[in-house]
């Protein structure tokens, strides 16, 4: 994908879309605002995966973990706090994740594609396990509750999390990764981790310290899917060993691929779609709406590999 | 100071799930080997092996027709699958049959879920009777399970060191192109070790269901410890997977002892982590010369 | 038997063929000559169906065979020795030869007898029969690669650069080998960049450059007048 200047019309449905977002809250029943909201956490998951499957073409099943991370050292700094302080949720969690991503990251520069591939997958296994049994601490099977913060600017404001509050704060938080993560990918760097993603050995060869480069991408993704972790938990109040099962990495990979990797905006697509989905199936086939969307998501890898955007854009396109 | 006996128990122990995960980790070794096709879905054709083996066990009173049945109908699945699914995704990004499988995995365990529901089942041991190990009483179907996947392991072995159909799965697996140009059917030598790879997850699952409850979830467990043997035993690499198999499971076996099974499988990942810090190519096969 | 017609094939965005017509008849040695570099083992790849052609059309036989699967060719008759042999490093010569001997319909007398007739134009083969391929040199892994091709009965074989890295005393060999072949009737495609050989063996030459066929002749002229070997190859 070449630098594109972005087209005024690019920034007008831009903020169309972020406007018709704020709104929500506003129009919807609770239900379906709560349904935003979600969607847009998972989408800021979604869309920090992006940067190692789509952008530098690392398939990661790990996400779950640093995910995970983030929602549990959110948890920590909700608990062990009081009043529960906003910002050292945010700071626990990213720390939780961040040191995870380390992890992963150093592992990222000795494996080539499917060992690592795997090795992310271990890795959310292995803190399911340690999360799931280490119930002293993590509250185990059961997961922990927690108060929410309050919204709470030092000197400015401090109000309780109200609904319409909570989805504008997520709306913010999201927003603005998603036009920081645009501008890293649009850069000369985003444009060397395409280009290890097109030709690994070639953009060695040229130069580039690969590695360094991996160990960023997975840095960055791995502190972006934590604080989606972090915004979850203080959506809902609590952390469950289950968001940390690979399976829930594997979701993460529908999403993107659903969408449309390396695309930033496709992963949010995508997971919009699943979701929208499930809640159609649901209606049927209560929870066995996994069979319908694992059909369409093979179908889907097999005969639409760049999703639903790429789709989109290439019909737009001719 | 831990009793002897205990320790050798726990050896045996090993060794009888090690057979079975050796089994499991075969077939999906060779299935990448051959391919380069990393089948997530796996853990789901073994769990549909132990299915079918209940349907067919309850039809037919018959334990050995169950598992040749099992077998069957789970190398038709993979067959089908392979020709399907995965033929198209010849040539493209080897990462996409990672995700396509991972797909098809999502389904049949949702569609297991949903035809057999969430009990889990039973599957009869075709003997019981025990025989005294130490102080305890020690069942002989678990050396039977043993033995018996040695030997669908061997018989695999020996079908493909000779034999024509050996010959073409291994001529492929060393260059494709030019065993095409041989006049090798390649494309259906994918799908028939595609199909032999499931039936061998089919066969592991029926032998070990009599040791846990058939459920649709059974195969995650499984598909954890078949990758990690995998990788441990080196990919592709038919004889290490096997010592893997048996080195991971011992390994659980004695962390068994202190720690609770499901912690136990910390120690795999730790045994994973260290082979690919140090012998990533896995830490049973022979260093390059 | 068999024939190219006007066959253009990319790899990926480069052309390399450009419009390639060659025609081998019947128990033909043909020889196909040209600079490193302008497409010949390409177009052997292409009549192999190891790449699909963008335009053109390939016949065998007077049935279309363009971008057939290369295991469809190998059992119409069609057998490929490549650039770089290609041997089945862990398989065992005999093994390698099976690969092609163990094909439906061939008797176990006849497979015998096949086994047989190789192991005579190639003792060493026999001798190393039950080693892996990759222990073998050079010269003896093309010797097996020919071999191999032979297990299919084939009624033309796509001889990639035989020579290609042999010792002089080989060369020989190899041509003994065209011969023989010729004397049965087994048709030959030779791409060669060893001229003398691929003169001596031929009976008709094509020249190369660029990815087009720029001269055809049968090889006695162009042993008899030079000029036009020395134009396009600079020998």
């Amino acid at each position: 994908m070449s630098p594109r200047h972005a087209s005024t019309g690019y920034w007008i449905g831009f903020a169309l879309v972020v406007a018709a977002l704020a709104v929500a809250p506003l129009v919807l029943p609770e239900f379906w605002r709560r349904f935003v909201t979600e969607i847009l956490i998972w989408g800021l998951l979604a869309m920090s995966s992006d940067i190692l499957i789509g952008y530098t073409g690392m398939v990661s099943f790990g996400h779950s973990a640093f995910f995970g991370l983030g929602m549990y050292g959110a948890a920590a700094a909700l608990l062990s706090v009081s009043p529960p302080n906003l910002w050292l949720a945010i700071l626990y969690g990213l720390v939780g994740a961040g040191l995870v991503a380390v992890f992963v990251a150093f592992f990222s520069t000795r494996l080539r594609d499917i060992y690592f591939a795997i090795t992310t997958l271990v890795f959310s296994q292995i803190f399911y396990v340690i999360i799931f049994t280490w119930t002293d601490v993590t509250g185990g099977e059961n997961g922990l509750t927690f108060r929410a913060p309050t919204f709470w600017i030092p000197g400015v404001v401090d109000i309780p999390f109200t609904r319409e509050i909570l989805h504008w704060f997520v709306l913010a938080v999201v927003t603005a990764s998603y036009l920081l993560l645009r501008r890293i990918t649009q850069s000369p760097f985003g444009m060397v981790l395409q280009s290890i993603r097109e030709n690994e050995p070639r953009t060695r060869a040229i130069g580039y310290h690969v590695e360094r480069y991996k160990i960023v991408a997975v840095m960055l993704s791995g502190l972006f899917a934590g604080l989606a972790g972090v915004l979850y938990a203080i959506q809902n109040r609590f952390a469950a060993p289950d968001f940390v099962f690979f399976l829930i990495s594997g979701e993460v990979v529908i999403f993107n691929v659903m969408g449309g990797m390396g695309t930033l905006v496709g992963p949010v697509v995508g997971a919009g779609f699943f979701f929208l989905l499930r809640e159609g199936f649901s209606r049927f086939w209560t929870e066995y709406y996994l069979i319908p969307v694992g059909v369409i998501f093979t179908l889907m890898v097999i005969f639409l590999p760049q999703g639903i955007l790429g789709f989109a854009r290439r019909r737009l396109n001719s | 100071m831990i009793p002897f006996e205990l320790i050798l128990i726990q050896i045996i122990n090993g060794i009888v799930s090690g057979m079975i995960l050796a089994l499991v980790a075969s077939g999906l070794t060779l299935i990448f080997g051959i391919m380069d096709v990393v089948n997530f879905a796996h853990g789901d054709l073994f769990m549909l092996g132990a299915y079918m083996g209940v349907i067919t066990l309850a039809a037919t009173g018959n334990f050995w027709v169950a598992l040749a049945a099992s077998c069957l109908a789970v190398a038709a699945l993979g067959a089908v699958i392979q020709v399907t699914a995965l033929r198209p995704l010849l040539g493209r990004d080897p990462l996409t049959t990672i995700l396509a499988t991972f797909g098809i995995s999502l389904v049949i365990q949702n569609s297991a879920l949903w035809y057999f529901g969430p009990v889990a089942r039973k599957i009869n041991e075709p003997f019981t009777g025990q025989f005294p190990l130490f102080h305890l009483q020690y069942p002989w179907y678990r050396i039977a399970i043993a033995v018996l996947s040695a030997a669908i392991i061997g018989a695999l072995y020996l079908f493909l060191k000779y034999g024509t159909y050996g010959i073409w799965i291994r001529a492929t697996t060393q260059d494709r192109v030019m065993a095409s140009a041989m006049g090798i059917p390649v494309p259906w030598v994918h799908t028939a070790v595609f199909a032999i790879g499931a039936s061998m997850a089919a066969a592991s699952g029926v032998l070990f269901g009599p040791l846990v409850g058939v459920s649709h979830a059974m195969g995650l467990d499984i598909i954890l410890r078949a990758f990690i043997v995998v990788v441990v035993g080196g990919m592709g690499n038919l004889g290490g997977s096997i010592l893997a198999a048996i080195f991971v499971s011992m390994l659980e076996a004695f962390a068994a002892i202190w720690v609770s099974p499901a912690q136990a499988v910390i120690f795999s990942f730790m045994a994973l982590i260290l082979t690919l810090l140090f012998r990533p190519t896995g830490l049973f096969v022979p260093t390059p010369k | 038997m068999l024939s190219v017609k006007n066959v253009h094939t990319y790899y990926g965005k480069s052309h390399i063929l450009h419009g390639v017509s060659i025609e081998v008849g019947p128990g033909e040695v043909v020889g196909l000559l040209g600079r490193n570099g302008v497409g010949k083992s390409t177009t052997l790849k292409t009549i192999m169906g190891l790449v699909r052609p963008a335009e053109g059309e390939i016949h065998f036989e007077n049935t279309p065979i363009t971008g057939a699967p290369p295991h469809q060719l190998a059992r119409m008759g069609i057998a490929w020795v490549p650039e770089d042999r290609r041997v089945f490093k862990l398989l065992t010569v005999l093994e390698n030869l099976r690969t092609g001997l163990d094909r439906r319909g061939v008797t176990e007398p006849r497979r015998e007898a096949l086994l047989e007739k190789v192991y005579r134009s190639f003792p060493v083969l026999r001798e190393r029969r039950n080693q892996a391929g990759g222990t073998l040199s050079g010269g003896e892994q093309q010797m097996l690669a020919i071999a191999r091709a032979m297990m299919l009965e084939p009624k033309i074989i796509l001889l990639d650069e035989p020579t290609e890295g042999l010792m002089p005393r080989m060369v020989g060999q190899i041509r003994e080998i065209i011969d023989v072949l010729h004397r049965e009737s087994v048709a030959i495609l030779l791409v060669e960049q060893n001229v003398p050989l691929t003169l001596g063996a031929s009976q008709r030459v094509y020249i190369m450059e660029k990815g087009m066929v720029r001269h055809h002749a049968p090889a006695s002229e162009l042993r008899a007048n030079d000029s036009i070997i020395h134009q396009y190859l600079g020998v």
